[in-house]
C-alpha cells in the first residue's frame, strides 16, 4: 500500500493527477532560488525557453548569463564564477551538460571543488522525437564516478522544485538531471526532500521484491506494484532521488526485508543507478539482483510512450520482469 | 605604474631568481616541464613584484587581483615566483611533484593557498578567468583577471569558445597573456598545427591586441599598463618569449617542452642562468 508517511498525492493513482515535466519543476525552483540568494546565476547554452531558464531569465535578467551554443565554456565559466562566490546553475540537454563538456567539469569543477549545479535536461528515452543522438543514457554513470559530486534525478516537478532549491545551499558540485516529457507529479509541497534520503512510496507486510527506482520512473515502479499487488505479490517502491551519496540505510533495510531487489532506471544499467545499487548491496548484504534499464544499446526516434514501452520501462513491462524474476 | 630603471633591475634578479629555483625544482623532481618555465620568468617576475595587487602573508584576500594559469605545466616558474614573494618557504619549491607535495605536477586550488584554479587540462583558463571577471563586474567590483596561456592550448576548440564569450561581453578587466614560445611538445607549433595569424584572430573576436617581448619586462609591463587604459574590450597581449631563455643550448629547442635536466645539466643550466 501507499506509504501515508510519504504524503503523496491524494490522486495517486487517477487519471487526472496533476503531470508536469521535471525540467518545468527546475524552471519554478530556480526562480524561487535565485529570490532567496543573490549569488544564484543561471548560465545556459542556447537552450533556454527548452531548459525553462525564460522566468528566471525574465525575472533575473542580469543574472542569467547567455552562453550560445558553447557547454565547455559554460562548464569552465560557472567555475570561474564560483570563485567569485556566484551560485551556479549551468543549463543544457544531458547529452552536452555533462556530455560535451565532461573534462571541463572533471577539471574546472571537481577536482577544483567548485559549488556549481550541473543542470541536464532531457534525460533518458522519453526526450522521443529527438532520437539517439539528444537521449542521454550515460549521464548518471559519468557523473556518479566523479569524487565528490553529488547527482540527483528527481522523480517529479514538485521533488525537481525542492532539489534546486536544496542544492542552492550546499557548496558541493552537484549534477541534476532532468527530463523533458510531462510525468505524475506524485509528490506534494508536504512530502519530505532532502538530499541523500530515500522515500518509501509503497510498502507491504511481507515484500518479496524491493523496487528501487530513480527519476520519473519511480511512478512507473508504482504503478507496477499496485499490479502485482493484485495478484498478491507484495512489494516495497523506494524512490532514490539522490544517486550519490545514497541512502544506504533505507537501501539495506529494503533490501533485508525483501531478500530480492529491482532497480529501475531510464539510463544504461552499466554504470549508473542500477549499478549503484548493486555495488552497495553486493558488499553490504548481498541479494539477487535485477537491473532494468536501457541494455547497453541507444535510443531512437518516437513518442515518449512508444519508446518506453518498447525498452520494457513501462509499468507492464517492469511488473512482468518483476514476476519472472521472483519465480526464479 | 612608475617604473624606474632601478625597480627593472630589481624585477630583472627576481626572474633570474625564478629560472634558478625553476631549474633547482625540475632537478629535483625529475620530471615536468622545463622549456616553459624559463621563457615565462620574465613575465612571472613582472606579475608578482610589479603588477599584482596581492598580499602574499593573506592569499584569501578578497580585493587582490587574480592570476589564472592556464596552461598549468609551466608551474614551477609560477610556484617559484610564489615562494620569492613570500607565499611559502623557498625550501618547499623543493617537493614539487613529490608524494604528499602542495606543489602538484599540475597546480590545485584547494591544496595551495594563492592558487586560484586547477589547471593542467588545456583549454579552461581562459573560460574561468573569464567567469571571475564577469562575476566581479556583476559586483561592480574592479580588481584585474590576468590570465596566462600557451600558444599550444590555441589549438583547444573551448579556448575560441572563451574568446568569444569574452568578447561578446568587452569584458575588459581581463587580460590574457600568450606565451608565444612556438613551440609544443611535439614541435614546433606551426608545424604541428599552424596558429597564426593570432594576433589577427583575436582581433575579429573583438579583442585588443597588443604584441610584446615577453623577454623584455619594461616592455612587457608598459603592455600591461597601456591594457589598462582599455575600456571597451579586452586585451591579449601576445607575449613573444623564449622557450628555454637563459640556457642557450636548450633555447628554442622543442624537445625541451617536456623534459627535465639531468643533475649535471641542472649545475651546468644554473652557471649559466647565474652568470658565472
Amino acid at each position: 500500500m501507499i506509504n501515508p508517511d510519504a504524503k503523496l498525492s491524494a490522486k495517486i493513482f487517477a487519471d487526472y493527477i496533476e503531470k508536469s515535466a521535471t525540467r518545468d519543476g527546475f524552471g519554478r525552483g530556480v526562480v524561487e532560488a535565485g529570490k532567496n540568494d543573490s549569488r544564484v546565476v543561471v548560465l545556459c547554452a542556447d537552450v533556454s525557453e527548452s531548459v525553462r531558464a525564460e522566468q528566471f531569465k525574465k525575472e533575473f535578467p542580469e543574472r542569467f548569463v547567455e552562453m550560445g551554443v558553447a557547454e565547455q565554456n559554460m562548464a569552465a565559466v560557472a567555475s570561474g564564477m564560483a570563485a567569485a562566490g556566484k551560485i551556479p546553475f549551468t543549463t543544457s540537454y544531458a547529452v552536452f551538460n555533462p556530455g560535451r563538456n565532461y573534462e571541463h567539469i572533471r577539471t574546472t569543477i571537481a577536482i577544483n571543488k567548485m559549488p556549481v549545479k550541473i543542470c541536464g535536461m532531457h534525460g533518458g528515452v522519453s526526450v522521443g522525437a529527438d532520437g539517439a543522438t539528444h537521449q542521454m543514457l550515460e549521464d548518471i554513470g559519468m557523473m556518479r564516478a566523479l569524487p565528490g559530486m553529488t547527482v540527483i534525478v528527481p522523480g517529479d516537478a514538485e521533488e525537481a522544485r525542492k532539489a534546486v532549491l536544496a542544492v542552492a545551499k550546499t557548496d558541493v558540485p552537484t549534477y541534476l538531471r532532468f527530463g523533458r516529457e510531462v510525468t505524475p507529479t506524485f509528490t506534494t509541497p508536504e512530502t519530505q526532500f532532502s538530499i541523500g534520503k530515500a522515500l518509501t512510496l509503497w510498502d507491504s507486510d511481507n515484500p518479496k521484491v524491493a523496487i528501487l527506482s530513480t527519476g520519473s520512473l519511480s511512478y512507473t515502479a508504482l504503478e507496477a506494484a499496485r499490479a502485482l499487488a493484485d495478484e498478491g505479490i507484495e512489494s516495497i517502491v523506494l524512490h532514490i532521488p539522490t544517486v550519490k551519496p545514497l541512502d544506504e540505510e533505507a537501501i539495506l533495510a529494503a533490501a533485508k526485508r525483501a531478500s530480492r531487489v529491482v532497480t529501475i532506471e531510464e539510463h544504461q544499467i552499466a554504470g549508473g543507478f542500477g549499478s549503484a545499487i548493486a555495488e552497495f548491496l553486493s558488499e553490504h548484504n548481498p541479494v539477487p539482483i535485477k537491473r532494468v534499464g536501457m541494455n547497453d544499446q541507444f535510443g531512437q526516434s518516437g513518442t515518449a510512450e512508444e519508446l518506453l514501452k518498447h525498452y520494457g520501462l513501462d509499468a507492464l513491462h517492469i511488473a512482468e520482469t518483476i514476476r519472472a524474476f521472483i519465480a526464479v | 605604474m612608475n617604473l624606474t630603471e632601478e625597480k627593472v633591475c630589481k624585477l630583472e634578479a627576481y626572474a633570474q631568481l625564478i629560472r634558478e629555483t625553476s631549474i633547482k625544482m625540475l632537478v629535483a623532481s625529475g620530471s615536468g616541464h622545463t622549456a616553459g618555465p624559463l621563457g615565462m620568468a620574465d613575465i612571472f617576475a613582472a606579475l608578482y613584484f610589479h603588477i599584482l595587487n596581492h598580499n602574499p602573508k593573506n592569499p584569501e584576500w578578497d580585493k587582490r587581483d587574480r592570476l589564472v594559469l592556464s596552461n598549468g605545466h609551466i608551474c614551477p616558474a609560477m610556484y617559484a615566483a610564489m615562494a620569492h614573494a613570500g607565499y611559502f618557504t623557498v625550501e618547499e619549491c623543493l617537493t614539487l611533484r613529490k608524494f604528499g607535495s602542495r606543489l602538484q605536477g599540475h597546480p590545485e586550488r584547494s591544496r595551495l593557498p594563492g592558487i586560484e584554479n586547477t589547471s593542467g587540462a588545456l583549454g579552461e583558463g581562459l573560460s574561468q578567468a573569464a567567469g571571475m571577471v564577469y562575476a566581479f563586474h556583476m559586483d561592480g567590483k574592479k580588481q584585474r583577471i590576468y590570465c596566462i596561456m600557451s600558444d599550444g592550448e590555441q589549438e583547444e576548440g573551448s579556448t575560441w569558445e572563451a574568446a568569444m564569450f569574452i568578447g561578446k561581453n568587452k569584458l575588459s578587466n581581463l587580460t590574457a597573456i600568450l606565451d608565444r614560445n612556438n613551440i609544443q611538445i611535439s614541435g614546433r607549433t606551426e608545424d604541428v598545427m599552424p596558429l597564426d595569424p593570432l594576433a589577427d584572430k583575436y582581433r575579429a573576436f573583438n579583442w585588443n591586441v597588443i604584441e610584446a617581448d615577453g623577454n623584455n619586462i619594461s616592455e612587457f609591463i608598459q603592455a600591461v599598463d597601456d591594457a589598462r587604459n582599455i575600456s571597451d574590450k579586452p586585451t591579449i597581449i601576445i607575449a613573444h618569449t623564449i622557450p628555454g631563455k637563459g640556457v642557450q643550448e636548450i633555447e628554442n629547442d622543442y624537445r625541451w617542452h617536456g623534459k627535465v635536466p639531468t643533475a649535471e645539466e641542472g649545475e651546468r643550466f644554473l652557471k649559466e642562468i647565474r652568470h658565472d
